[in-house]
């Protein structure tokens, strides 16, 4: 199955790279009769060709566009997740074999599992895409084959050796232990660092359709492959994808940690499947946390690159996507905190800090709201004439871009805040310095976030582009207090006594929802905001170089857009149900001794 | 008398709803004299619909406090005591889901809310009279030269007030003496949203082109900024641009090496 979707990808990419002066030959016949271009003639590329709707074959009542965009979402969903999942199991298994824990060697274990019953359905949505391309879209695909062809055939021969990587890696689990087990580790590291390159490579030929480079603005291509690959957007792609996938990987990873534990019947598996659960959310905040800050950098990139797209992108049409994303990632937020709060349900007795939960609720509650606030408020004309005007004195300051990043800069710290509490909650300090560190700690935190409601409100005296500079110092505070806090945490947790068990499988079922909840509101987001990135190229396939000569060159209504992502997201989060189920059927080595009740590791 | 749990959620969300529909307008009131600034009820929506998850996230959280709120409210909805309470309170719930659901489909003469780009993307290119101008290169020419700037704000403070101040007002806030009798209104260049976060290509494009220049994608603008082009010169629209960030204080945005 694997190996006839790699092998129809090679075949596939071969055949376009070899042939796509062929199929590319009715548009370029077309041209003909203009002048050819000295760049053109020197290098003997062709510049982008101009197609017109015949050129878009068209098959029954099939739409081309929704087609390419649910297989390509699709292939998008799988792949995130099947590229995540490795990156945290190799650091998992890293720390069980440095811990000597078998405990951890199990999770990664299992966690590797799911990934696998996924990477089938990878390949197979990968082949589909490219198969809907070639078929619907050959002018666009012979264009991009004739410039990263090279690229492509790399990607397909690092496809082969992520597969085998991938199942020595899983099949050679059990046979690699002990004195094996840096070779396993080392394979491990090998996996990830192929899979990184499948991703970057991937990106480029996306962020080449965004912001093209190494063609000059008839899309004649200078001949050198590396410009192409390394656009503007190229980078920040490749950072926010590597953050996101593992968020993913967690998000998804702890879906299936939820499924089990609800459906576990002895406590040694629900111990087992609520620690996964605790670990995989732990993963996905953490990735979570630098997110922004990489969608921000983004943005400001593709505003850098055009003014035209970057405008397109936060104030035109898509501004209300904004608002859609604005609150899922409320809800990834929430669902995440809600499950650490239940977790609080784990220590014996009520713990000191339970108490501060309800002000951090609602710090994250006067967070969310500045957060939601969009720039262009949506009123009727009643409510413009209550208002005096479009421009709202008290809503208004709180759309721009200073109020959102002290917003979210102080969630993410309440967020963190939240998981300390937990943390140090199972250790008593017995040194007189912890107390005064613990003091230190609280003056940290004040400060932290007195100076990054300073630098916000600061930023609304200051020029736009003075402005944007501030949310470097804001985020280095963020990360600042994050760091310092950990470190001063596992100081004070290995010189004090632990007062707490942490009851492991103690958990509500209600927070395994919250694990669902985040699995759907990322699929979701992940969706959108791949939709949105996409789209701002509007009319372009590569953005002022090549048209989109179709009948489907138009930007779909929102109502539709978001229809389209829903659908998929559905359709993926049926099918990945689907690999949960597999990867429950052959569960033969039961989790007999789980950890009832165990130190405090998380 | 102690307040049962599970009312104090709900005394929690009455009390946020208060804050959106009188608290967040009497503040604006307090800033903008003379109006009173709801918050539109689309956004009022999601605000309370997330505190309200929030509140109840927070009471589920806690195992102590869930099972009393359960117990309270298993007490209210099974207890003899309360039938005739909580048949009234049954009742005024179901009255009021009616009420919601007949003021949302009654007929109203309102206009819709309309979704309208502030900023619209500009084209990557425009031409004004065979000259083509790319918006991703352009700049302000009259910045080069600092010696003169001095004489092209003023130049510019003079087109401004022969020609824009009737609309965009004597104080650059959008309330010129014909403002009222647009929609939309002519911008406040003072407000942060607008000229401040924009390139000065950007403000070329809006003033050389005016209303009829803004994109077919969002129409109807309905916009009644003139087409300046065909009163002023190039240099002309640079100087008053010039004028329209000295006098604000404002800074353009620029693009990063
Ligand atoms: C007839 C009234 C009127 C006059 C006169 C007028 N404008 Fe405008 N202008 C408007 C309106 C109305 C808008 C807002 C249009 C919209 O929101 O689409 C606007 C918008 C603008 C904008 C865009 C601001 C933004 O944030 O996008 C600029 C810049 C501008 N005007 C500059 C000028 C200049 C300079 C002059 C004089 C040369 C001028 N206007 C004269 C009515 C006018």
């Amino acid at each position: 199955m694997k190996a006839l979707a790699v092998m129809l990808l090679l075949v596939l990419v071969l055949l376009a790279s070899g042939g796509g002066r062929a199929l590319v030959a009715s548009p370029s016949g077309a041209m003909a009769a203009e002048t050819v271009s000295a760049a053109e003639a020197a290098v003997g590329h062709p510049g982008a060709p101009k197609l017109t709707p015949p050129d878009y074959p068209r098959y029954g009542g099939l739409n081309s566009r929704v087609v390419v965009w649910v297989a390509a979402q699709l292939h998008l969903f799988f792949a995130a997740f099947v590229l995540g999942v490795p990156i945290f199991v190799l650091a998992i298994e890293f720390i069980g074999w440095r811990n000597r824990d078998p405990r951890y060697d199990r999770m990664a274990h299992e966690f590797i599992k799911i990934s696998m019953g996924a990477f089938s359905l990878t390949a197979t949505s990968g082949g589909i895409l490219v198969f809907a391309l070639v078929a619907l879209y050959p002018g666009l695909f012979a264009y991009l084959t004739g410039i990263f062809g090279p690229v492509m055939l790399l990607y397909a021969l690092l496809f082969l050796a992520e597969t085998a990587c991938l199942y020595a890696y899983y099949y050679g689990w059990d046979a690699m232990q002990g004195r094996r087990k840096p070779g396993h580790i080392l394979l491990g590291l090998g996996l990830n660092l192929v899979g990184t390159a499948l991703m970057v490579l991937s990106n480029s030929w996306a962020t080449f359709m965004m912001a093209p480079s190494g063609v000059d603005a008839r899309g004649v291509f200078a001949g050198d492959v590396w410009a192409a690959v390394a656009g503007p957007l190229w980078t920040p792609l490749n950072v926010h994808r590597f953050l996101a996938n593992i968020a993913y990987g967690g998000a998804i990873v702890g879906a299936y940690a939820a499924y089990r534990f609800i459906a576990a019947r002895t406590p040694g598996e629900k111990a087992h499947y609520d620690w996964m659960g605790h670990t995989a959310n732990g993963v996905a905040i953490v990735a979570l946390l630098p997110l922004p800050f990489a969608g921000y950098w983004m943005t400001k990139e593709i505003y850098d690159y055009s003014q035209q797209m970057g405008i397109t992108l936060m104030g035109g049409v898509f501004a209300w996507l904004f608002i859609i994303q604005a609150v899922l990632i409320g809800t990834i937020f929430l669902a995440a905190n809600f499950y650490l709060w239940c977790g609080m349900a784990r220590l014996d007795g009520t713990s000191r800090t339970a108490y501060l939960v309800k002000y951090i609720a609602g710090v994250l509650v006067i967070c969310f709201l500045v957060w939601f606030t969009p720039h262009t408020l949506v009123m009727t004309a009643r409510e413009t004439a209550a208002l005096g005007g479009a421009y709202h004195p008290v809503l208004g300051p709180l759309g721009l871009m200073s109020a959102k990043n002290t917003a979210v800069n102080v969630m993410i710290l309440a967020t963190f805040l939240t998981y300390q509490l937990f943390r140090r909650s199972m250790v008593r300090s017995t040194q007189s310095w912890m107390a005064r560190a613990t003091r230190l700690q609280v003056a940290f935190y004040i400060a932290a976030v007195a100076n990054i409601v300073w630098l916000g409100v600061y930023g609304y005296f200051v020029p736009a582009n003075v402005r944007i500079g501030l949310s470097v110092p804001q985020v280095a505070t963020t990360l600042l207090v994050i760091v310092v806090c950990v470190v001063v945490d596992e100081a004070i947790a290995s010189r004090s006594e632990r007062v707490h068990m942490i009851h492991w499988g103690r958990m509500p079922t209600r927070a395994q929802y919250a694990l669902f909840t985040l699995a759907v509101a990322f699929t979701w987001l992940m969706g959108l905001m791949g939709y949105i990135r996409s789209s701002i190229r509007q009319h372009w396939h590569v953005y002022t170089v090549m048209r989109d000569g179709s009948a489907d060159a138009f930007t779909p209504t929102i109502g539709h857009a978001t229809s389209i992502v829903s659908a998929s997201t559905l359709v993926f989060l049926l099918l990945i149900l689907f690999v949960f189920w597999l990867s429950g059927l052959g569960r033969g080595q039961a989790v007999a001794s789980g950890p009832v009740a165990a130190p405090a590791t998380p | 008398m102690k307040v049962p749990r599970a009312i104090r959620p709900i005394l929690v969300v009455a009390l946020a709803y208060a804050i959106v529909e009188a608290g967040i307008p009497a503040i604006g009131a307090l800033l903008k004299p003379g109006t009173w600034p709801v918050v539109p009820a689309h956004l009022a929506r999601i605000y309370l619909f997330f505190i309200a998850n929030v509140v109840l996230l927070y009471t589920a959280a806690d195992e102590v406090l869930w099972g009393r709120v359960r117990g309270e409210l298993r007490y209210f909805f099974g207890a003899d005591e309360v039938r005739v309470v909580r048949t009234l309170v049954i009742a005024a719930i179901s009255l009021a889901g009616g009420y919601v659901a007949y003021d949302a489909v009654r007929p109203r003469l309102e206009t819709p809310p309309e979704l309208r780009a502030i900023h619209p993307a500009p084209p990557a290119s425009f031409s004004i009279g065979g000259k083509a101008y790319d918006l991703s290169t352009l700049n302000n020419p009259l910045r080069a030269d600092k010696s003169k700037f001095a004489d092209h704000v003023k130049a510019g403070a003079e087109l401004y007030f022969k020609n824009c101040f009737f609309c965009h007002g004597d104080k650059l806030d959008g309330k010129g003496h014909y403002a009222d009798a647009f929609h939309p209104r002519p911008a406040n260049f003072r407000d942060v949203g607008t000229i401040a976060q924009l390139r000065e290509s950007y403000l070329f494009w809006r003033i050389a082109t005016g209303g009829p220049g803004l994109p077919r994608e969002g129409w109807p603008w309905m916009s009644s900024m003139p087409i300046w082009h065909r009163f002023l010169s190039e240099t002309e629209i640079w100087q008053v641009i010039l004028f329209l960030y000295d006098f604000t204080g404002q800074a353009p945005r620029v693009r990063d090496s």
